[in-house]
């Protein structure tokens, strides 16, 4: 049994008197420890169905099943939980909180999400704030530091839950190419070093293939599935 | 929680001018009535003080009805001996009490030889009434400030008027309560001058001349005029005093004896409720300009961070912690700008105390010594605080009810 198993699922928006189709009978299984690639045009699909895996969304029909859970069974408070409990999520924004320096927004899910006690929090923050070499920009604020660099501070409070599965939507959209390169890259040495499963959104044909697999959305529909350059 | 706080201040923090805009908005509020209570305060303290400490007393005893035609000084009302006795061995027992002063009250015709007018007067022993109402003596303006048997204090219009001085001698001549006429020649011993409320314009006597005046066999009293230790007791001690004296009935079974406050016997009172009515006003004022500013200033705070709302609901935050922290967002901003408003006060206050700003009521002149009593600005504080944190209610429960998704994608 894979880390996630899709099936038959659907999603309809309705805007105005228009249903809009955003994901037609999806299925699909990803396994644990995969990295794997979502790609199609803008308008295909692919932030909806890493919505509907992240637990932000509910699917119109069908099952989405993520380390053995119906998500689609949890209410406002237990999706919250899940999340925090097993998810990690890349914005194409970064996201990172103003008001909080690089340790503190990697430290934010340990001490906001999972409580998790003072020396443990430090050990794990520092580990990734090595592991994503931002040790010495710790006491900056987001202001201070690239784009490149807010990223990597985002793919640390993504990891520092040990999630079992990063999301990350468009995670490069907003760097240049070989930041954007370094970035997945990051994010493969992460998977092999934390064991977590990553999924990942483009539209980049720069970077579609570092990964292991590929799904291909059309329209709202399955395209396909092929493996990408990173597959070892 | 301290985690919730360090986040909330540097949200605070990062809009600086709107947080010293909105927090001085609640200080200007806080500083409204702090200064206003602290002036009113003690405005009203130093009135009542004056009422009660240079005539009335805190609290007086009368024969049952003598205060609904008290403007007539019915000698017909006095207490008898009796009731007057055990009127006072109450009085005695009771422990609140730190002095008491029977008096004879009534009208008379004053004279000079020459002229001749209406005047109102007290007979009282000297020493129990000084005891009584401490500031007695010091509106004793010429003259010996005592009264001595022989001898009258006149009020000052009266001494003005009639061109009397201390050591002339006048005739004080009255009817007594069977109707016969009696006079007596007094020296002026003294001239007092006028105070606010009921009996401001008396003059005194001895209580044995009263006796002499009126003819009065037997010492008939007209009221007792009580001091007490702690004017803070004021009820509590009535009560007490009230409840005693109500055992004393006449043979139809009803209470011989009435006890009123000061606040049923001057009409300051009246002007007392009114400035509680205003500070009142103040403090609803208060309450709305920190209601607007702060639910308008969080408002704000949650329409500007939706895309932040949305990516901490997203990583696992629950809906309760996003509320805690707009809540405590909107309870630092109130503590904020109460701490500041007190701090303005206090220096206002300082400076009008300083500034020794006198006024004149009823006649009499004052000056202000505004104080600010801790409990007023713990409660103002505690008022000011509970209503930023009700006004960052809204818009905290709008951020923890936010769709993550939606959050997201907000432009």
């Amino acid at each position: 049994m894979g880390l996630i198993e899709i099936k038959d699922v659907s999603k309809e928006y309705r805007i105005g008197e228009v249903v809009v189709r955003a994901l037609q009978h999806i299925n699909m299984e990803i396994d644990e420890k995969a990295f794997v690639s979502v790609i199609g045009p803008s308008g295909s699909g692919k932030t909806t169905l890493l919505n509907l895996i992240g637990c932000l969304d509910k699917p119109t029909q069908g099952q989405i099943r993520v380390a053995g859970t119906d998500i689609g069974t949890l209410d406002r408070k237990r999706s919250a939980a899940f999340r925090g409990r097993h998810l990690g999520f890349i914005f194409q924004d970064f996201n990172l909180m103003p008001v909080l320096t690089v340790y503190e927004n990697i430290e934010y899910p340990l001490l906001m999400v999972q409580n998790v006690p003072p020396a443990e929090r430090r050990r794990r923050v520092m580990a990734l704030l090595d592991a994503v070499e931002m040790a010495e920009q710790k006491d900056q604020y987001p202001d201070q530091i690239s784009g490149g660099q807010k990223q990597r501070v985002a793919v640390a409070r993504a990891l520092v839950p040990n999630p079992k599965l990063v999301l990350a939507d468009e995670p490069t959209a907003n760097l240049d190419s070989k930041t954007a390169f370094m970035i997945i890259n990051l994010m493969k040495s992460m998977r092999d070093r934390f064991q977590t499963t990553f999924i990942f959104s483009t539209h980049d044909p720069r970077i579609v293939g570092e990964a292991e697999v590929v799904y291909t959305l059309v329209d709202g529909k399955l395209n396909g599935q092929e493996k990408g350059r990173g597959k070892n | 929680m301290r985690n919730l706080f360090k986040i909330a201040v540097r949200n605070l923090r990062r809009y600086k001018r709107r947080t010293l805009l909105t927090a001085s908005l609640v200080a200007i509020g806080v500083i409204f009535v702090i200064v206003f209570v602290a002036a009113s305060e003690s405005f009203k303290s130093m009135i009542i003080n004056q009422v009660t400490g240079s005539m009335l007393g805190d609290i007086q005893i009368h024969k049952k009805g003598y205060v609904a035609s008290i403007e007539n000084l019915p000698l017909t009302m006095n207490m008898k001996p009796q009731a007057a006795a055990k009127a006072e061995q109450v009085l005695q027992n009771t422990p609140g009490v730190a002095a008491y002063s029977p008096r004879i009250k009534f009208g008379a015709m004053f004279s000079s030889f020459t002229e001749t007018t209406n005047v109102r007067l007290n007979g009282v022993f000297p020493e129990m009434e000084m005891r009584t109402v401490p500031l007695l003596a010091g509106r004793i303006t010429q003259g010996e400030k005592t009264i001595k048997k022989g001898e009258i204090i006149i009020p000052e219009l009266l001494a003005k008027g009639m061109k009397i001085k201390p050591g002339d001698m006048v005739v004080v001549i009255a009817t007594n309560k069977d109707g016969s006429v009696n006079g007596k020649q007094l020296r002026v011993g003294g001239i007092i001058e006028s105070a606010t409320g009921p009996g401001g314009r008396d003059g005194y006597l001895h209580i044995e001349d009263a006796m002499e005046i009126l003819r009065m066999e037997e010492r008939e009293i007209s009221e007792i005029a009580v001091k007490l230790k702690d004017f803070g007791q004021l009820h509590s001690i009535f009560a007490k005093i009230n409840a005693a004296l109500s055992r004393e009935q006449n043979q139809s079974g009803k209470p011989v004896l009435e006890v009123h406050t000061w606040e049923a016997l001057s009409p300051f009172f009246s002007i007392a409720q009114m400035i509680n009515v205003m500070t009142l006003f103040i403090k609803i004022m208060l309450i709305a300009i920190v209601l607007v500013s702060i639910m308008n200033v969080m408002i704000m705070a949650v329409y500007e961070r939706i895309r932040e709302i949305g990516t901490i609901a997203a990583i696992g935050t629950l809906p309760s912690r996003i509320l805690s922290l707009f809540l405590i967002e909107g309870f630092s901003l109130g503590v904020f700008g109460a701490v500041m408003g007190t701090a303005i006060s206090f220096a206002i206050v300082f400076i009008l105390n300083l500034a020794k700003i006198s006024f004149t009521f009823a006649r009499q002149s004052f000056v202000l010594s505004a104080q600010i009593r801790l409990s007023d600005v713990l409660l103002t504080c505690l008022i000011v605080i509970m209503v930023a944190v009700l006004g960052s209610l809204q818009p905290a429960f709008k951020a923890s009810r936010m769709e993550p998704i939606e959050a997201l994608r907000h432009v």
